[in-house]
């Protein structure tokens, strides 16, 4: 069976000079949580920009479930971008309708249950919220729908270690058993008993591709060890 | 019993640790419905494919039992609880004999100071 996300010979060059991934092959499979670990510079959000059809492949190709990325593809992808991309003059319940416009599979009343949760109030303007809080605003968004494949983009970098745990455990009961959660991060040892898979990236191309279980057990490490061993500078 | 998982072995065989002494703690009792794997994914932090493989070995050595509609429960086989109790009670006594052994102690003396600590604390 065919994974949920094939990245064949992928290649893209910024301005003819700059390569940031090098003809990469990656089976992405449903039904996982999988990180997508790499250094600065290794092409994690380049990766995720092509699978959201933000940029163009210089060459080879991405497909999700069978189709480039289009507007079908866009309905089956919850992205979760590195930088937020909302109006700071919005109120958190506009946001919610928001979203409930623009995607049919919105549960605006998931999304309420965790603002409620962890304290926010959706009358509040974005201007008014500290970085953090936006970033957890714009993570219940994106984890309100019901995709088949969840993008999110360094989503624990700003905020502090008890709303991790909090937005690690909503990952967890919020997915359902056949969607996929891809998630970038730098901050693995937070993350990793979270995730089924990881994928170590450098220079655009994949250097390792296993699940954590089979790391500890054959590695006798953590994969934040393990990383730190791999990529050690 | 939280789930002070470790980062350098494999998670599945520490929720499994954990899992076997909260029943034979009884803080599971025989014949308890156990929670959901998502629930007790969540509240350990885990992926749910893992802290289902965990589920799926204990249903697998009998301490849990699955009921065709209601879920997991715990087994209501008393000797099975009570064996795998043993069992684990063996494992930390010699484990514990070693350390006494690289500390240097005999038997004999691991012995007397048991005798003598047990005494001073009961």
């Amino acid at each position: 069976m065919n994974g949920l996300v094939e990245v064949i010979n992928l290649t893209k060059f910024y301005e003819k000079r700059k390569m940031a991934l090098d003809h990469m092959n990656l089976t992405i499979p449903r039904g996982k949580i999988i990180g997508l670990l790499g250094p600065n510079g290794s092409g994690k959000t380049t990766l995720i920009k092509l699978m959201n059809g933000l940029l163009e492949a210089t060459e080879g190709e991405i497909l999700i479930n069978g189709r480039r990325p289009g507007p079908e593809t866009k309905n089956q992808i919850s992205y979760l971008p590195e930088r937020t991309y909302f109006q700071n003059s919005m109120q958190v319940n506009e946001l919610i309708s928001f979203f409930s416009d623009f995607y049919k599979d919105f549960r605006p009343e998931r999304a309420r249950q965790m603002l409620a949760n962890l304290n926010i109030s959706e009358n509040a303007r974005l201007k008014t919220l500290s970085k953090g809080t936006k970033e957890k605003v714009q993570l219940i968004m994106v984890m309100s729908r019901e995709a088949q494949l969840y993008v999110l983009d360094e989503p624990i970098a700003g905020v502090d270690p008890a709303a991790r745990d909090y937005i690690l455990r909503t990952i967890i009961t919020n997915y359902n058993e056949n969607a996929t959660v891809l998630l970038s991060t730098h901050l693995i040892s937070d993350i990793e008993k979270v995730l089924d898979e990881v994928i170590f990236i450098r220079n655009g191309r994949v250097v390792l591709q296993d699940t954590v279980e089979n790391i500890r057990e054959y590695k006798g490490k953590s994969v934040d060890a393990y990383f730190r061993e791999v990529f050690a500078c | 019993m939280a789930w002070n998982l470790n980062s350098d072995r494999p998670i599945y065989a520490q929720i499994l640790e954990v899992m076997q002494l909260r029943i034979i703690s009884g803080r599971y009792h025989p014949g308890e419905k156990i929670p959901s794997v998502r629930d007790l994914a969540a509240e350990a932090g885990v992926n749910p494919n893992t802290m289902q493989k965990a589920l799926s070995e204990l249903e697998r050595n009998g301490l849990v039992v699955t009921q065709r509609t209601s879920g997991r429960m715990v087994t209501e086989d008393m000797e099975m609880i009570r064996k795998i109790r043993n069992k684990l009670a063996e494992e930390q006594v010699s484990e514990f004999i070693d350390k006494m052994k690289e500390l240097g102690f005999s038997k004999k003396e691991v012995l007397e100071l048991l005798e003598k600590m047990g005494g001073e604390n009961a």
